[in-house]
């Protein structure tokens, strides 16, 4: 699945394209499949969101949007050696730490 | 320490106000990012994976109690309640938000603090040896000289825009505590025969991706002629540095490609035209600057220690460094606890310091570019009870230069340039080497960790030199050894295939086997290596 990322403009942080707007949570991501590059164009157009892109991405065996690299893995979750600093994963269980 | 003058803080209080706007409009959709990055960046301002990351600049690492309280504020007002203190002896700021960012620099200028010039293609950060002015074996006290510098260098106009970023080191000893020759200029301050004091140029090293050592391209200049040589070097770089390709932009590539002598030659040409346009500052302006380096009022006192506590000890041996005055030494404060992130202190750990600072250390403070902070100027008869406080709070680590006092860049876990996270490597090396127990029997083995090539963590200096690449998605580390950031300064060679984190970490403690079944009485590990080579190495690795 495609997939569109960037950083919020006013705190900087990690965010995902959900089909309406921006959330911080990479399991809101959706499939943007052919419309990647359009959606692209308008929001970096609308000026919210900082250098957004579009990656692949897939679902983990326990239902979560697993980024196809690494750094979109880590930008997701937060760093490694801080869990303390995590994303808040809204409830959600079953987190896998995935590198 | 010098204390801004009305000039200084005009400037830095004007650049707040000037940046506050900038912001806004960037806010309100007014500015694209591509319009708005060169102007964070100019202002330390970074966009880092997760947030956006402020860069602090403390000029060659020296601060007082009250600056590094500052820092401690900001990482509670601002940030998460941390900073992490890097291989350029700034301070790193990893959550900071657009909206706050401005007010973050005003609170710095309070202090005589800013983050100007700690990105972008300019002269950066001056950095300097740690011990300046408390160290037994330096000619002067270079600092006076590389405030000169940063004074020179801050919004020079001819300079904002050079080919790539440009960095300046200056010690004053033979002992280089700086990596001063892995610099685009690294200049010694030196006596010469007639004992006048004067500067050693070395011009053309760096790290990155093309690390080469600085030759030498002067071997004095009289301190009146300083600015006016440094300004003739960086002029011929400006003039001819590449600008159609960033990976050949650093000065590195133009004393390479030139060759040193004709680089030389030009240097010397522009000098002799410079001398007679009159840019060197006068002499009163040197002296006004120095006599903020002034000593502080050292008292005499006792000159042995208690060793009774093993423990403490053993932090002697290790983090205390010999200073000039004979009743006094110079602490280490690790932060590099076993099992912890190098370089990262909390708000509370910085107050403490800086307490500590005030209490035993004349109200000053260094970032060592090790990623630890120093108290320069510490009473003999003061250490137990600076130990005791200090290993209160998880600072007291007895490690300087040991395989457990790792530099790492902060890598994937924060930085958008990394292919490989850094820190965990330098975790779990940490816990194993503090598990064998084999630290102090290794002796000085100065391990360092890069996440990508762009060499924050100056693993091409590293006795063994670990850094991260991405191969296929996953992250891979190379192995290197031999290098050197000091007098004996010397590139690290890669021993061969990478490896995946488990392995690089069982490779370092194989080449820590060879090591210590191979050395000689009184070898380190770089003179093992120096002395066996790199095949024996080789052999443990790959079989």
């Amino acid at each position: 699945m495609k997939i569109l990322t960037g950083n919020d403009l006013g705190s900087g942080a990690v965010t995902w394209w959900n089909g309406k707007g921006w959330s911080l949570f990479v399991d809101d991501a959706v499939d943007v499949g052919e419309d990647a590059d359009e959606i692209l164009a308008r929001e970096t157009a609308a000026r919210r969101v900082n250098v957004p892109y579009a990656i692949e991405a897939s679902i983990d065996a326990a239902g979560h949007v697993r980024p196809a690299h690494i750094k979109d893995r880590v930008r997701a979750l937060g760093p490694t050696v801080r869990r303390d600093l995590a994303v808040p994963t809204a409830g959600k269980t079953g987190w896998d730490w995935v590198i | 320490m010098y204390q801004y003058d009305q000039y200084d803080q005009a400037m830095v209080d004007a650049r707040v106000e000037e940046f506050r706007d900038q912001a806004r409009r960037r806010l309100e959709g007014k500015l694209t990012e591509d319009q708005f990055k060169p102007l964070r960046l100019m202002n330390g301002l970074y966009l880092q994976l997760h947030a956006y990351m402020l860069r602090v600049a403390i000029p060659y690492g020296t601060l007082n109690a009250r600056q590094m309280e500052a820092l401690a504020d900001i990482a509670d007002k601002y940030d998460r309640g941390y900073g992490h203190f890097t291989t350029r002896q700034n301070i790193q700021y990893n959550w900071i938000k657009l909206d706050d960012a401005a007010d973050a620099l005003a609170d710095l200028a309070k202090v005589e603090m800013h983050a100007i010039q700690t990105s972008g293609n300019c002269i950066r950060n001056i950095s300097s040896d740690h011990f300046a002015g408390a160290a037994h074996d330096e000619v002067a006290d270079p600092r006076p000289y590389a405030e000169l510098l940063r004074q020179w260098s801050s919004f020079h106009p001819e300079f904002t825009y050079l080919p790539r970023k440009f960095k300046i080191a200056v010690i004053a000893a033979e002992k280089d505590r700086a990596a001063m020759r892995l610099h685009d200029i690294g200049i010694r301050i030196l006596k010469n025969d007639a004992g006048e004091i004067g500067a050693q140029f070395y011009a053309g090293g760096g790290m990155g991706r093309t690390p080469m050592i600085a030759p030498l391209i002067r071997d004095f200049v009289p301190l009146d002629q300083l600015i006016t040589y440094a300004e003739a070097c960086l002029r011929v770089y400006n003039r001819y540095g590449r600008r159609d390709n960033k990976y050949k932009a650093r000065i590195k590539i133009l004393v390479h490609e030139l060759g040193a002598a004709e680089y030389t030659r030009q240097v010397e040409e522009e000098f002799a035209h410079m001398l007679s346009a009159g840019v060197e500052p006068p002499r009163e302006e040197l002296a006004r600057i120095a006599a903020y380096f002034n000593d502080p009022a050292f008292v005499d006192g006792p000159k042995t220690i208690d060793r009774s506590d093993p423990d403490f000890a053993l932090w002697v041996d290790r983090n205390t460094h010999r200073h000039k005055h004979d009743a006094y030494v110079s602490a280490v404060i690790s932060l590099k606890p076993v099992g912890g992130i190098p370089g990262d202190a909390t708000s509370d750990q910085m107050r403490l310091v800086a307490k500590l600072a005030r209490d035993y250390s004349f109200d000053e403070l260094r970032v060592m570019h090790t990623q630890n902070l120093l108290l320069p100027h510490v009473r003999i008869a003061d250490l137990p009870a600076l130990w005791a406080a200090l290993d209160a709070a998880g600072l007291g680590s007895p490690n300087m230069d040991t395989i457990e006092d790792i530099i790492a860049c902060p890598g994937l876990d924060y930085c958008s340039l990394a292919n490989a996270r850094s820190i965990p490597l330098a975790q779990r090396i940490t816990e194993r080497f503090a598990a064998n127990g084999r630290t102090g029997e290794l002796g000085e083995l100065k391990l360092k960790i890069s996440g990508c090539i762009n060499a924050c963590g100056h693993h091409h200096a590293g006795h063994i030199g670990i850094l991260g690449v991405d191969k296929k998605g996953t992250e891979n580390y190379q192995l290197s050894l031999g290098g050197s950031e000091a007098e004996d300064v010397s590139l690290a060679k890669i021993t061969g295939p990478g490896f995946d984190e488990d392995g690089v970490i069982a490779a370092v403690e194989t080449v820590t086997d060879v090591y210590l079944g191979a050395r000689q009485d009184g070898e380190r590990f770089l003179d093992t290596y120096r002395r066996i080579g790199m095949e024996p190495f080789k052999e443990a690795l790959y079989g």
